[in-house]
């Protein structure tokens, strides 16, 4: 098994509160899924929209957001599974999808020799 | 982990931006919204990664209040909030308590009705009313009006945007403290929660679903009327009597192949017998004094077809005097087309023809389906099977939805069975 970040981008902020809870509960029954089968190492946190960017050998300090709204990086999760395929196709049940999203699979680099 | 229960983050929707708007002031309601919206994705970021918290609406409650906090402290030169509160949220000293005490318990529950007299404000239209409650109170958005009301999105938005205008230039919330002013508004916002009602039990919308939930938020805000000393008044509880009985028919609106049924043609024992004794309690309790409205009128009429377990166990005969009482009271084609409906239960078909014909300003009814529907069933059952047939033609052109059509389409095959039948 191997371990893989996932890196949770952009996504509708929009939408009624009825949807809104929509789509929590589908996050909710995927998070549970994947958990169930074992693929969750660490849920992960969400990560606030704001922050500081220190930049340069001036080390300037800039207020975020760092990327494109529509890229920012929402949270992330550590998900153990047998490949980077896999991992990829675990990805593809994220209700990130449904709201206008992308996941950003990537592989936790192994550090022995 | 458990889910949240349904529909939480709608109501939750509701209080908060009562609550937030006392703090705000109305004319910030724009603000108001926008902090909710942000409440509501916090929770969407948190409680997918770690669930749902313990009590989920005091965590919406709390992070709701935390925003109001920030943008209190950030905008507090920049604009201006609520008049009542004005100099508390000027210094830190005094800002949090303030804030703190807007959000308690029993303040969030003023709010609403604050809230719920706002929207019946005198310059807006019923209708505008009605959406407005529906949008603030009730956390439905455009797109969902629009889908309850069978109307268009631009209309509805049309519509809410217009209200929430005048909702703003109206200064301040309604000072449900003021004893008065409350009493003269009271009507109005029983009115509102009768329409809201009404949308939901006769309403156009297909979906069933839909239209029940809307039944739910009406007796959901008659409840919070209730509770306030001086919304608790004879009227109120007559109309929560009206809006539990009626509700108690709605699982069996619908029969087990998914077709409309009619009041006399529904399974009994599918009634919610929970919600006819809360209903007969509440119209008990409304007798008292010495006010007599539509309300308490249509509250005896449900009551009366509730007490029928069976449909030809009916007291037809009470039910018409009611609607002689309600003809009085509070006359209107539709209400004179019922009476007509019952008259042909107790005396027969022919003289349910009678009053129809009889009925005043019967071009109204003209566009209503249940009036040519009404029409046929009296014709069907005097056997003029083809004059029959062509009122149900009638009313199949006017019918709302699909249910509705599917009904009328198997009336009109009764019909033409039953002349093929009949021919000699």
């Amino acid at each position: 098994m191997s371990e893989f970040v996932y890196l949770y981008r952009g996504g509708s902020r929009e939408g009624s509160p009825e949807q809104m809870q929509q789509v929590m509960h589908k996050w909710m029954a995927w998070f549970k899924q994947l958990s169930e089968k074992g693929y969750i190492k660490n849920p992960g946190h969400p990560l606030e929209r704001t922050g500081k960017l220190v930049k340069g050998s001036q080390k300037t300090v800039t207020d975020g957001p760092f990327a494109e709204s529509k890229d920012v990086i929402g949270g992330y999760s550590l998900i153990e599974a047998r490949d980077l395929e896999q991992a990829v196709e675990l990805s593809k049940g994220c209700p990130i999808f449904e709201r206008e999203g992308m996941v950003e699979v990537r592989p936790v680099m192994q550090m022995n020799m | 982990m458990t889910l949240p229960t349904d529909h939480l983050f709608r109501r939750e929707a509701g209080r908060m931006v009562a609550t937030l708007t006392r703090i705000f002031g109305v004319h910030n309601l724009a603000l108001a919204e926008d902090v909710v919206q942000d409440a509501f994705c916090r929770a969407l970021e948190v409680w997918k990664f770690r669930g749902p918290p313990e009590n989920p609406s005091a965590w919406l409650m709390a992070t709701a209040k935390n925003r109001a906090l920030d943008v209190l402290r950030r905008e507090r030169t920049a604009r201006t909030f609520a008049p009542e509160l004005g100099r508390l949220l000027e210094s830190e000293w005094t800002l949090a308590p303030a804030v703190e005490e807007v959000f308690a318990s029993k303040a969030i529950q003023d709010d609403q009705l604050r809230m719920m007299f706002s929207c019946c404000h005198p310059r807006l239209s019923e209708e505008a009313q009605v959406a407005l409650v529906l949008h603030i109170l009730c956390g439905f958005s455009v797109d969902e009006i629009a889908s309850a009301f069978v109307s268009s999105h631009a209309a509805i938005e049309k519509r809410i945007t217009r209200a929430k205008k005048v909702l703003a230039t109206s200064k301040k919330l309604f000072d449900v403290a003021a004893a008065a002013e409350f009493s003269a508004r009271l009507p109005a916002v029983h009115r509102a929660l009768y329409l809201l009602f009404n949308e939901g039990y006769h309403g156009a919308s297909p979906e069933s679903a839909i239209r029940s939930e809307l039944c739910w938020e009406a007796i959901r805000l008659t409840a919070v009327l209730l509770e306030h000393p001086q919304g608790a008044t004879s009227a109120t509880r007559a109309l929560a009597a009206l809006m539990c009985l009626n509700a108690s028919r709605l699982p069996a609106r619908v029969d087990a192949s998914g077709n409309l049924s009619s009041l006399l043609d529904q399974d009994r024992s599918r009634w919610d017998q929970e919600l006819v004794a809360e209903g007969v309690k509440l119209l008990e309790l409304s007798a008292t004094g010495s006010e007599l409205t539509v309300y308490h009128v249509e509250a005896a009429i449900a009551a009366a077809h509730a007490r029928a377990f069976r449909a030809e166990h009916t007291d037809w005969q009470m039910i018409v005097s009611l609607y002689d009482t309600l003809m009085m009271i509070g006359p209107s084609p539709i209400v004179a087309l019922n009476r007509a409906i019952a008259i042909a239960q107790q005396e027969g078909p022919e003289r349910g023809l009678e009053e129809i014909r009889a009925i005043a300003n019967s071009d109204r009814l003209r566009t209503y389906p249940f009036y040519h529907a009404a029409l046929g069933e009296f014709e069907l059952r005097t056997r003029k099977h083809a004059i029959a047939r062509d009122h149900f033609r009638t009313a199949l052109a006017l019918a709302r939805n699909s249910m509705e059509r599917q009904f009328y389409e198997q009336r009109i095959a009764a019909c033409e069975c039953n002349a093929a039948r009949h021919v000699p």
